[in-house]
């Protein structure tokens, strides 16, 4: 094998070596060490009296019942703002997708949301949302509505945090779907309007067909988004009242000092449960989406 | 079956008139074409009869009756569109069917009628593939028989052919006329292309800028042109025109109207002249001959002169339009035209 040869053969894995360095230092390597992790009993104070111990912290795991209330919180969450989202994020869509002076100026608005810090907005609706000063229940009083006690009761507290998810994130996806009705084809609107389509046909067997590519983008980053969701919680609620919105990633982060084992362990079955619903939207929805 | 009619139709777009107080009867079962150069309205005529870009005032008649308010799916028209606009995310089946789906027709009707038309144009084997895996002549035909299911009245056309290569184009051209003669319904065809006007018009309709400059049926429109702007748009090469600053006359003659040789031949107007290019066309030769009047385009069956030979040009009496100030073409009857052939006559020039 003459030198040219081998340089050949090399080069290309010199090329993506960079890139293949990062993805195992910052990906594999931590979900391979989170997957040790689980498995054992960590000592914080003295890494080397860690104990491994087989299964028994998702053994642990699965027999508490916070654990089944938690990710039942995260999988309301998800659901909630996921639908939510996407239905308002058409409408809102369907409605701008006009390319005016209007429309630009309503989509900037609807988008303004997004570039703010969760922080600042989940601070923002906090204070609004107090139940006794807030402007929130101002409003409803003024109204003559019945107040709400928002954050501060654990049947409220879960709708509160979606609301302010669905206010915080819509903007970004309306640009989506808006880009998306942008790059329909006029002409195929008017052959329907020539084949006398009713505009609710139109929307459903046109409309949504076109854009559900980015439907199911949509949906997928979306989904795994929600069920990582930590900030809104961490500022509003810390998973209060009564655990109401505990949420998963929100769960790890409480254990992440007592018990790393655990913590970690519960990380695994976050991304078990994300890996399955992808899989599980590909394998339903995937033969649904047309791409062009 | 409709005619259509067109009564005063103005079209807007921003403050700027682009067809004004136009009027124009289609007569039912013809297929009329609508030519012109890109701009000059003709697809915008076309998208008010459909009811896409409705006029701005004035009234659309579809078999006498005023439809210049109604929607477009409730005309009784269908259109085939310049990109065929087929819905993407429909199997070819499903794109026949919507339209008949939308007006409700029975499912046994709509299965029956779905596979005779696709029979029809051919696609009986591709009725459950979606477009994206069909040729651009497959397409077409999609398009095709997706207006044609509808039994529609009258079939409007936006330049259909243009995304077609050259082959299948003449090909399609001949379909659409075997179509329209089995079908025997009105067509209206818009196209920038004089030949595709010519070869499948019943009757052409010639614009520009927004105004119509002549009705007629192919013939009428080649030998007796209206007025400068059609006698240059239709034919190929177009009309040779020519001002004689001495006589103070516009003249013209078709390219074939000349006869060339290398002596001097009877004519009303001989001059000769120097080739400047050579156009080999198999049948027929196409020359660019440099006179002492003008620089000519003219057709030959004969194909045996060659580029910088000089030649001698002789043009007989009955083949020469001419056109006033106007740019009209003065009449044969009238009694200006006999000036001008007296102003013309047995003069060498060159």
């Amino acid at each position: 094998m003459g030198k040219k040869r081998v340089s050949s053969v090399i080069r290309p894995y010199l090329m993506i070596l960079p890139a293949m360095i990062g993805i195992g230092v910052f990906v594999i390597y931590p979900i391979f060490y989170l997957a040790y992790l689980s498995l054992h009993k960590y000592n914080l104070m003295n890494p080397a009296k860690s104990k491994f111990i087989g299964l028994d912290n998702y053994a642990d795991l699965f027999a508490r019942d916070e654990f089944y209330k938690v990710l039942g919180n995260t999988a309301l969450y998800t659901f909630a703002t996921v639908l939510i989202t996407l239905v308002l994020s058409v409408a809102i869509a369907v409605w701008v997708s006009k390319n005016t002076k209007f429309n630009q100026f309503i989509q900037a608005g609807i988008f303004t949301p997004h570039i703010v810090s969760i922080v600042s907005i989940a601070l923002v609706w906090m204070w609004m949302m107090e139940p006794s000063l807030g402007f929130l229940n101002y409003i409803l009083k003024s109204v003559g509505l019945p107040t709400s006690q928002w954050l501060q009761s654990s049947s409220t507290a879960m709708a509160s945090i979606i609301f302010v998810s669905v206010w915080q994130g819509i903007g970004y996806y309306v640009l989506i779907i808006v880009a998306a009705l942008q790059g329909v084809s006029p002409s195929i609107y008017e052959a329907a309007s020539l084949d006398n389509a009713s505009k609710w046909k139109i929307f459903y067997k046109i409309t949504l067909p076109m854009i559900s590519p980015q439907l199911f983008f949509i949906l997928i980053i979306m989904t795994i988004g929600s069920f990582k969701v930590f900030d809104t919680v961490r500022m509003m609620t810390l998973g209060g009242p009564n655990n109401s919105t505990n949420t998963l990633v929100y769960y790890i982060y409480q254990n992440r000092t007592t018990n790393i084992g655990y913590a970690s362990a519960t990380g695994m079955v976050l991304m078990l449960v994300i890996g399955i619903l992808t899989f599980v939207y590909f394998r339903m929805l995937a033969n649904k989406v047309h791409y062009q | 079956m409709a005619s259509i009619e067109l009564k005063n139709i103005t079209k807007t777009f921003e403050k700027h008139d682009v067809i004004k107080d136009l009027n124009l009867t289609i007569e039912d079962g013809k297929f009329t074409v609508l030519v012109g150069p890109s701009g000059c309205g003709k697809t915008t005529l076309l998208r008010m009869i459909a009811g896409l870009d409705p006029q701005t005032s004035g009234q659309v008649l579809v078999g006498g009756k005023d439809v210049s308010k109604t929607a477009p799916g409730q005309r009784g028209i269908a259109m085939v569109f310049q990109n065929y606009a087929i819905y993407p995310t429909m199997s070819v089946r499903e794109n026949i069917e919507f339209g008949l789906k939308n007006n409700k027709v029975p499912k046994a009707e709509r299965i029956e009628l779905v596979e005779s038309i696709s029979e029809t144009v051919g696609l009986k084997d591709y009725l459950d593939r979606k477009p994206s895996t069909l040729s651009g002549g497959q397409r077409q035909r999609v398009a095709l028989a997706r207006a044609m299911v509808k039994k529609p009245s009258v079939f409007l056309m936006d330049e259909p052919l243009s995304n077609l290569d050259a082959k299948l184009r003449v090909q399609m051209r001949i379909e659409l006329i075997e179509l329209h003669k089995k079908l025997g319904t009105t067509f209206v065809y818009v196209t920038h292309d004089q030949v595709e006007a010519m070869s499948m018009a019943d009757k052409i309709v010639l614009m520009n800028k927004g105004v119509i400059q002549q009705e007629a049926p192919p013939e009428v429109m080649y030998h007796t042109p209206s007025n400068q702007f059609t006698a240059q748009f239709i034919g190929v090469p177009p009309m040779n025109i020519t001002y004689v600053r001495e006589k103070q006359l516009t003249f013209g003659f078709r390219p074939e109207s000349a006869a060339i040789g290398r002596s001097p031949q009877q004519g009303l107007v001989q001059t000769s002249g120097e080739i400047i290019t050579r156009e080999m066309l198999g049948s027929e030769t196409i020359y660019q001959i440099k006179t002492p009047l003008d620089t000519f385009m003219i057709k030959s069956i004969d194909d045996q002169y060659r580029v910088n030979e000089t030649v001698y040009v002789s043009l007989p009496e009955e083949k020469i339009h001419f056109f006033d100030d106007q740019e009209k073409r003065i009449a044969q009857d009238s009694s200006l035209y006999l000036d001008k052939i007296q102003a013309l006559r047995g003069q060498y020039y060159g």
